[in-house]
């Protein structure tokens, strides 16, 4: 039920990117689509009842020796958590670029509406 | 991009000292609490970006000149590659983490612990803090009145020999 | 060998980054560097020719860690990438004089090879998606970089389709995850093996067809080519159409399919109807183009189409279960068609921007005569025409034949008939090229042109002996054994041979 919710986001992320005329909106609609897609990932590592995947003092206080046992039965996947940690900077990047660029086409075409931007053609 | 009133002047200037330090708290402890050498990174670009809007760009140029900033981003992506390569010579592979392994194991949950982790850490943050700073600051400096292409009487183009 | 597999990535992100610190005085130093690392990784590359080995980076087992897998695909396409690179950077000595900024550019491009070289080598699902944007981000950057309007405008259609294929393929990485719990090549290749094809890696398949096929501008997906490779710099435009949209997408689309999915009746069908759409669609097209550099860009597509017909019937033989002879024929063509691209395009890309240094223009209509002028350029420019179309001695004469046989011989009369048509008119659009732009008379704005000699030269006329002497790689059997038949091999052998090269 909850990915189709997160389906239904990248959805609409991607209505908004290819149904908008501004180029902000667009940049906004990519953003939303990685935020999605970010968002499927880390649910997919969800355990229902467990706990964050960080040991503190006070695990270790309560018995090294089973303490393996303990986390992996217990905690949630960390493995797509760093996944996303990845994802996240990798969309820092692009949107940075992607912004930049807006504001070197508005510098030179003195709008943004791609209905207005059309020099190449054919 | 000017300045804002005293007030805020003098109040952003004590909390940029309290972000900037706490850019280098979660930059430090990245293995033992969350956060790590990404978080931090973004901090400390935060903090900078606080004293653009409070001060003005002319002020933080002195402050941090673009040299500097563009030099310390790539001391860190160079320490970070320095890091995985003495892994080679230590250890055998590339990003082996060979502190913890031979030299400086370190008790679990200290601050000096789990080897090169934390290296790793600093130089991810220098190099995020760094080439964020730089790129707000870019991005800022490109905001002045615009013309229009016609009004502004553009040449040919050169590559179509178009207008 | 395998040892120094990470030197492929490791060294052009390392200079990338040291060689800004140079700054606007050192550029002369700077060039001189980044060609050393280009023509150092070409001498690795040729090295690492018929070895295979794994290599787990930070001494982490492979069942967690990162492994880097050297096998005959990956040193076949190792190649083509070192190849095109160090004669695009050789290029660039010379044609980004007229940029300002070089030692960015410099770097950048650096970037883009790291990129380029992570994803053939990585034995990672996840690692492949991490080089993919890589190369994908700095390329972006590299198209937009004279920040004319037009550049600007072609590198922002790129970013968009770009970055909307990353997410579709970000998202096949998930459901992949999700339903097999590894990330690793061979381990997901042996859970897919034990569990079967579900719905949800079904699906996770129709992703990555569509993401991988929007990177190597398949047909319903082309939409960005024709824009953002004409506007950007000559060597970026001889690097995107020669390397860039093969390994990302083509090689990142196959090693997926066959390696670690499994070749199924669906798929195989799938990418003959791409394939076929593409060829079809590129090359009418391009005939109709007056800009040089678009019609190039019309006429990538159309080759892409041979390739992914090639890998498509491939899949198909083996799915259906026919015989594996054939089945390793449609590969070996679709795969040499690959590579004999990579070189013959990129020298398209070189001699158009050549031409454009000296003249200024890209429009066809505006040029003429240019033979008497620009001997070199003229003749790196016919080499490459003749081997794109299809004539004999030249590589790609010898590659569409291998297509043409084995589709006539799986049975697929029709595939071949298509793809000679295709090639017949791809003759004609060169003609039309070679007649606009060297023959006929010299107009008078461009009297006083000349060649611009030294590296560009050099580097032109090093991939057309390329052209000449690749045609010895399917014909004499000991290099073809050496260099062709292990890449084949590798995918034929399908879902196996991932399990087999990590030692599961």
């Amino acid at each position: 039920m909850l990915y189709a919710l997160c389906f239904l986001l990248f959805m609409i992320g991607l209505y908004c990117a290819v149904v908008k005329k501004n180029l902000v909106k667009i940049v906004i609609g990519l953003a939303i689509m990685e935020y999605a897609v970010n968002l499927f990932l880390i649910m997919l590592g969800y355990r229902v009842g467990g706990t964050a995947p960080i040991i503190g003092r006070g695990d270790v206080a309560t018995g090294v020796d089973r303490l393996a046992a303990r986390f992996v039965n217990n905690a949630v996947d960390p493995l797509p958590q760093a996944l996303v940690l990845t994802s996240i900077v990798i969309s820092l990047g692009s949107l940075a670029l992607l912004i930049s660029i807006c504001i070197r086409i508005y510098d030179r075409y003195g709008t943004f509406d791609i209905t207005e931007i059309r020099r190449l053609k054919g | 991009m000017k300045g804002m009133t005293v007030i805020v002047k003098t109040v952003s200037g004590w909390v940029k000292v309290l972000i900037f330090l706490f850019g280098i708290n979660i930059i430090l402890f990245g293995h033992l609490t969350p956060g790590g050498g990404f978080a931090g990174g973004v901090i400390l670009a935060s903090s900078y970006v606080l004293l653009m809007l409070a001060f003005g760009r002319e002020f933080v140029q002195k402050n941090l000149p673009i040299s500097l900033a563009s030099r310390l981003d790539c001391l860190g992506a160079f320490l970070f590659a320095l890091v995985a390569l003495l892994g080679v010579v230590f250890g055998g592979s590339f990003f082996v983490n060979f502190l913890y392994q031979k030299y400086m194991p370190g008790q679990a949950l200290d601050l000096v612990s789990a080897g090169t982790i934390p290296l790793s850490n600093i130089a991810i943050g220098l190099k995020v803090g760094a080439s964020l700073f730089l790129a707000i600051f870019a991005l800022s400096s490109l905001h002045r009145d615009f013309q229009r292409p016609e009004a502004a009487g553009d040449s040919k183009h050169p590559a179509t020999g178009q207008e | 060998m395998s040892r120094v597999l990470p030197a492929f990535v490791v060294v052009p992100l390392v200079v990338a980054f040291i060689l800004p610190v140079f700054g606007k005085k050192g550029k002369v130093w700077a060039t001189l560097v980044a060609n050393m690392v280009t023509i150092s990784l070409l001498a690795l590359a040729v090295a690492c020719v018929g070895k295979t080995g794994i290599y787990e980076v930070g001494n982490w087992s492979s069942r967690v860690g990162i492994v880097l897998v050297l096998d005959g695909l990956a040193s076949l396409m190792l190649l083509a990438v070192n190849v095109v690179a160090a004669a695009a950077m050789l290029f660039s000595v010379r044609y980004m004089e007229q940029y300002t900024a070089k030692p960015k550019y410099l770097s950048l491009f650096l970037l883009m090879v790291a990129g380029m070289n992570g994803v053939v080598i990585t034995g990672d699902i996840f690692n492949l998606y991490v080089f993919l944007e890589i190369a994908s981000i700095a390329s972006y950057a590299l198209v937009g970089f004279g920040c004319e309007h037009e550049e600007l405008e072609a590198s922002f259609k790129y970013m968009v389709l770009g970055s909307v294929a990353s997410s579709l393929i970000l998202l096949g990485i998930a459901l992949v995850y999700g339903n097999t719990g590894a990330l690793n090549m061979a381990y997901t290749a042996r859970a897919i093996q034990g569990s079967g094809v579900n719905a949800g890696l079904a699906f996770a398949m129709s992703l990555f067809i569509a993401g991988f096929g929007l990177k190597a501008a398949l047909v319903p997906f082309h939409a960005w080519l024709p824009d953002a490779h004409p506007s950007a710099p000559a060597p970026i435009s001889a690097m995107l159409s020669g390397v860039l949209i093969k390994a990302l997408g083509v090689y990142a689309l196959s090693r997926l399919i066959f390696n670690v999915f499994g070749v199924s009746i669906p798929v195989g069908w799938v990418l003959i109807a791409l394939g076929v759409l593409s060829m079809v669609v590129g090359v009418f097209l391009a005939v109709g183009q007056w800009d040089f550099k678009r019609l190039l860009a019309y006429h990538s597509i159309s080759q892409m189409g041979y390739v992914v017909l090639g890998i498509g019937l491939g899949a198909l033989i083996l799915a259906k279960g026919g015989n594996p002879l054939w089945a390793s024929l449609a590969i070996l063509g679709g795969l040499f068609h690959l590579v004999n691209h990579a070189v013959f395009k990129s020298l398209l890309f070189l001699t158009s921007g050549s031409v454009e240094m000296a003249t200024g223009t890209r429009q066809l209509k505006q040029m003429g005569g240019l033979v008497e002028r620009m001997p070199y350029t003229r003749a790196a420019c016919t080499i490459a025409s003749a081997a794109i179309a299809g004539v004999p001695p030249f590589n790609g004469f010898w590659s569409k034949l291998i297509l043409v046989i084995a589709a006539v011989q799986a049975g697929f009369f029709g595939l071949a008939a298509v793809t000679v048509v295709v090639s017949l008119v791809t003759l004609l659009s060169f003609l039309k090229v070679q007649r606009y732009v060297f023959l006929g008379e010299l107009p008078e704005a461009l009297r006083n042109t000349h060649e611009t000699g030294g590296s560009m030269v050099t580097a032109m006329l090093f991939l057309a002996s390329l052209c000449l002497l690749m045609s010895l790689l399917v014909l004499v059997p000991s290099l073809r054994v050496a260099v062709l038949q292990p890449a084949v091999d590798a995918l034929v052998e399908g879902v196996n041979h991932s399990i087999r090269v990590a030692n599961l």
